[in-house]
């Protein structure tokens, strides 16, 4: 390919929409009292959790899980939606060995809430708004594994087997209006919209929402237009894009792949595409026309759900906090500029400075050990913040150490490199390292005349009056010492032995 | 007792709790009858002699330790095989399921398991109960036991033929646009739709989800208010379950069995009766609302208007649903599995090949039109305008229960046909259901109970249609009515019908 994404970006402009699949976390499926995979039960092998239900058997009937339906009233409620007083459930007929009624249960024309809107703060404090189009309730599929061709894929397989674990899992699918106006800013929006979103599953606690495990899915939606008041290009839809780099890294693709096509006369076809994790790039799937024709109509099964306006006003009342109220609440508490709050949002270390404040340090404290030794440390290392092997009280009682005089800043980041190497708990490593200041003035006292006598120029400059050559003083007591000094002391020693 | 296969459910209950004879007595009698002439009736489907045995011996030994039993504990009872059944083969008449054991029981089974009734056996049906003779059984048809050469109904033809040659006291159907009441009809025999929501459909092989309705086929009215309430009632595993309590119909039918109908609104729908239906259909059902107003009830006549449509309406709903219903009969996980027989073995080809050789030429059809009916494009047209047209249909009944208290009707438009005669025609075999299909449209409930012979000697049905939830008055008005004509009878139609050999 030839084109570059930021050649593209300056001759078109990208539309986004994105398609966002969450896992409830229900104790149970969508429909059924089979136990679900994404609420805390591990299957030990494939086929476990299921009933009459979620295998479809003949005579088996559906019932709309509660909870299921709680969760997505809250999912809709912090989205800004509004939440349907009636809605009803469809069925997407389509054959396909993982669904296995051979139709998917879903809500179609009435979904259970729609028209809201999410803001998407990006890395530079930038906040783009997302409309949002509806969130609707669905179930999972299983899954297939292709056996005895390359890869796992089915071409060249000589059979495939079925797990049903997954098949009922409740799902809510978040669908945006077209994202537009974004520019060369649309990898970065769409992975900051989807990140945004996994932070509110989270805060609402309706997911544990593990983009590894799939709790959380993409479908990203890119088209090009040659000006931001053409008409929407034709688009493509780039399947379970699974990890926030890979959506930034999808979006570049097609959108420079997009523009080699419309740039050589070509035209976009409209196509399902995925994306592939190794090479960065996209490649067709199904062709997605007025061929594929799902047949939908309501569910016969199963009654409309009418959420009551106090239940979902009771939901409302007992939300919690959502990340961005959290962000400014917590800003404004500890008195962060504007730039150093987003340095540390988009460190990751928000959480630990909340809970190293928790521990008894001050916020500023806070802030400069995570952002700033551990933040190096963490980089070195290539891991993230949270993974580095200190926990925020072990910071919070490391901090207390400096507060209360026993050890100075230097020392501190000599007991952090401790903690860091497992030794134990600061107060652990400032006594087994023997880290502590040295307090008694008699042994400092003692450096600091035989400092003084080994350079008898600087001590007769300062004794006249020029404190200039003081650092050169101290900092030969500190080395003499190995840091153990306090350098204020010192300081005050050396005024009083050449005054005296 | 001489015969205990002549008595009602009712009349072995007390013998039974009475001790008089035995549930093992009284299910051999049965098995014993099904082995002599079930060769010719082919009622059954499978039969469970042990299963049954054991359950009745288990009911005696119950009842000589004193323990509390279920009035009908010990009574005998079939299931339409459409009726999922744990261990026990079920196949809903289609060689797609053909050897499929189910590894749970439909609600309904585990009631009547409950109330320790021995199951007998699964009745033969037309596939998935698409059909009104039983001819569109891929295990053969059922004969009716008023002359073989003739077919029992349909769909639920095996559990009305079943109870009319005495191989059952009691058996479960399905009804969805008629096929518990039709076969009734032509057998002689008692059938009740109830109210859709009244029975759980947990565990019933869906035809069409929005119309189907298990309940009673028996040869009385009060069984089959005895049999209603051992499986009706709330059951949350289907949405569509009524959640509030039931009155006893049993008792309900006891009540009417005094034959006092003074004061009864009885509507006679001006749409359901005229033209297309027998003479002698009509002659009977004339004399049956003779004797209603003789007991003092009130006739009126009542018009809707949308009736006329229901049968086009019924014949979108019913395969738009079937089709997506049995969408999951593809070879994957269960039942019949064929391989295309050139080619590449894919899973699209498995299931094309399973569906093509699994399903009889009447699923097809209707697989073909609901698949057409709820295409893009057309659905408006086709199952949209049914979905008003259902509406319409329940704002009749909604008008003509303002005037009358029940509806009536023949319950079909002929008695029984000689099998064969309109295999080749559906449209003729559809216009079996004309008057039973509104009830399923709007949910209300129907019962059918023989109202004469026609002249051509054979049994002819009266269909008595209730409000939604009213099924009690069916109970209280069918017993009243089935009362006063035994009395002019003297002795219940089924004596009319000839003795079936018996196989040595």
């Amino acid at each position: 390919m030839t084109v570059t994404f930021e050649d593209a970006i300056t001759r078109y402009d990208p539309v986004l929409g994105i398609e966002v699949h969450v896992e409830l976390g229900t104790r149970t499926k969508m429909f059924d009292d089979a136990p679900s995979p994404a609420g805390g039960t591990e299957p030990e092998g494939a086929n476990e959790l299921v009933t009459p239900v979620s295998l479809g058997l003949p005579g088996a009937l559906p019932v709309v899980n509660g909870a299921a339906v709680e969760h997505a009233i809250k999912i809709g409620l912090a989205l800004g939606c509004q939440i349907a007083e009636t809605c009803r459930f469809a069925r997407k007929n389509y054959f396909y060995p993982d669904i296995p009624k051979n139709f998917q249960t879903s809500q179609y024309d009435e979904p259970i809430a729609f028209d809201g809107h999410l803001d998407v703060e990006l890395s530079d404090g930038t906040v783009v708004r997302v409309e949002i189009e509806r969130a609707h309730m669905e179930e999972d599929a299983g899954k297939n594994t292709h056996v005895g061709g390359a890869d796992g894929r089915i071409h060249g397989a000589s059979h495939s087997l079925v797990d049903y674990n997954r098949a009922g899992v409740p799902l809510v699918e978040i669908v945006t209006k077209p994202i537009t106006g974004v520019g060369e800013r649309a990898p970065e929006v769409a992975r900051a919209y989807v990140q945004t979103l996994r932070d509110i599953f989270r805060a609402l606690g309706v997911s544990e929402a593990r983009m590894e495990r799939g709790n959380v899915r993409a479908d990203i939606n890119v088209s090009l237009r040659p000006s931001p008041d053409a008409p929407l290009g034709t688009r493509t839809e780039t399947k379970n894009v699974n990890s926030f780099r890979s959506i930034e890294r999808a979006v570049r693709f097609e959108v420079a792949r997009q523009a080699e096509v419309l740039d050589g006369g070509g035209t976009v076809v409209q196509e399902t595409r995925h994306f592939h994790e190794d090479t960065g790039t996209t490649s067709p799937g199904r062709v997605k026309s007025d061929a594929e024709d799902y047949r939908y109509f309501p569910e016969p099964d199963l009654v409309p759900i009418a959420p009551s306006r106090e239940w979902v006003e009771e939901i409302r009342a007992s939300l919690p906090e959502l990340p961005a109220a959290r962000r400014r609440r917590l800003q404004a508490e500890w008195g962060y500029a504007d730039a150093e709050m987003r340095d540390v949002v988009n460190a990751g270390a928000l959480d630990l400075i909340e809970a190293t404040v928790a521990a008894g340090a001050s916020p500023a404290a806070a802030r400069k050990w995570w952002m700033g030794e551990l933040a190096r440390t963490a980089k070195a290392q290539e891991v993230a913040l949270e993974e580095l092997p200190v926990t925020p009280a072990a910071i919070g009682e490391l901090q207390a150490l400096v507060d209360s005089g026993r050890i100075n800043d230097k020392l501190a980041r000599q007991v952090l490199e401790g903690v860091l190497a497992g030794e134990g708990s600061p107060e652990e490593v400032v006594t087994a390292r023997g880290l502590e200041i040295v307090s008694d003035d008699g042994p400092l006292l003692e450096v600091i005349d035989a400092t003084l006598a080994a350079q008898p120029d600087i001590a007769e400059k300062i004794r006249g009056g020029n404190l200039g050559p003081m650092g050169v003083i101290i900092g030969a007591v500190m080395k003499a010492t190995r840091g153990q000094a306090d350098a204020g002391r010192v300081r005050e020693l050396v005024m009083e032995r050449v005054q005296g | 007792m001489s015969d205990l296969t002549r008595l009602t459910a009712a009349e072995l209950a007390a013998a039974l709790t009475a001790g008089e004879i035995s549930s093992v007595e009284v299910t051999q009698a049965h098995l014993d009858r099904i082995a002599a002439v079930d060769g010719d009736v082919h009622a059954f489907l499978n039969v469970d002699a042990e299963g049954a045995l054991g359950e009745a011996a288990a009911v005696d030994a119950a009842r000589a330790a004193g323990e509390e039993l279920h009035p009908l504990a010990g009574v005998p009872v079939a299931v339409k095989d459409v009726v999922v059944t744990k261990g026990q083969v079920t196949t809903a008449g289609s060689k797609i399921l053909e050897g499929w054991v189910p590894p749970y029981d439909a609600t309904l089974v585990t009631r009547l398991r409950q109330a320790r009734m021995p199951i007998l056996g699964k009745t033969n049906m037309d596939e998935f109960a698409m059909g009104s003779s039983t001819e569109h059984s891929a295990y053969g048809p059922t004969r009716n036991p008023w002359d073989l050469d003739r077919i029992p109904g349909g769909s639920g033809g095996g559990s009305a033929a079943a109870v009319a040659a005495y191989e059952a006291p009691l058996a479960i159907g399905t009804d969805t646009g008629g096929s518990i009441r039709q076969p009734a009809a032509v057998t002689g025999t008692v059938g009740v739709k109830p109210t859709y929501g009244s029975v759980s459909r947990y565990g019933l092989i869906a035809l069409a989800s929005s119309l189907d309705q298990a309940g009673p086929c028996t040869r009385t009215v009060l069984d089959a208010g005895l049999l209603h309430d051992v499986i009706g009632g709330h059951d949350p595993r289907d949405s569509t379950s009524l959640p509030e309590p039931a009155p006893s119909y049993a008792d309900a039918a006891r009540q009417g069995a005094a034959g006092d109908l003074q004061g009864l609104r009885v509507g006679v729908v001006n749409e359901l009766g005229g033209e297309g239906y027998d003479p002698g259909v009509r002659d009977a059902f004339q004399k049956a609302l003779d004797t209603m107003v003789a007991a003092g009830a009130d006739v009126v006549e009542v018009s809707c208007p949308s009736f006329s449509a229901a049968l086009a309406a019924y014949y979108l709903i019913l395969p738009s649903e079937a089709s997506s219903n049995l969408a999951k009969f593809d070879g994957m996980r269960y039942g019949l599995r064929v391989e295309p027989s050139e080619g590449p073995v894919t899973a699209e080809r498995v299931m094309a090949a399973t569906r093509g050789a699994g399903f009889g030429d009447e699923v097809k059809r209707r697989i073909i039109l609901g698949t057409y009916a709820l295409s893009a494009g057309y659905y408006d047209a086709y199952y949209g305008s049914a979905q008003k047209v259902r509406t319409l249909i329940q704002r009749d009944f909604a008008a003509a229960f303002e005037q009358a208290d029940v509806l009536v009707s023949p319950t079909t438009p002929t008695t029984a046909f000689p099998l064969g005669s309109k295999l080749e025609d559906p449209l003729a075999m559809y216009l079996n259901d004309v008057a039973t299909i509104p009830a399923n449209l709007a949910g209300v409930p129907g019962l059918s109970l023989p109202s004469g012979l026609s002249d051509d000697g054979l049994p002819a049905g009266i269909q008595i249609l209730a409000p939604a939830r009213q099924d009690a008055r069916l109970y209280a008005v069918g017993a009243a009515l089935e009362a006063l004509l035994l009395q002019q009878w003297g002795g219940p139609l089924l004596a009319h019908a000839p003795e079936l050999a018996v196989a040595r």
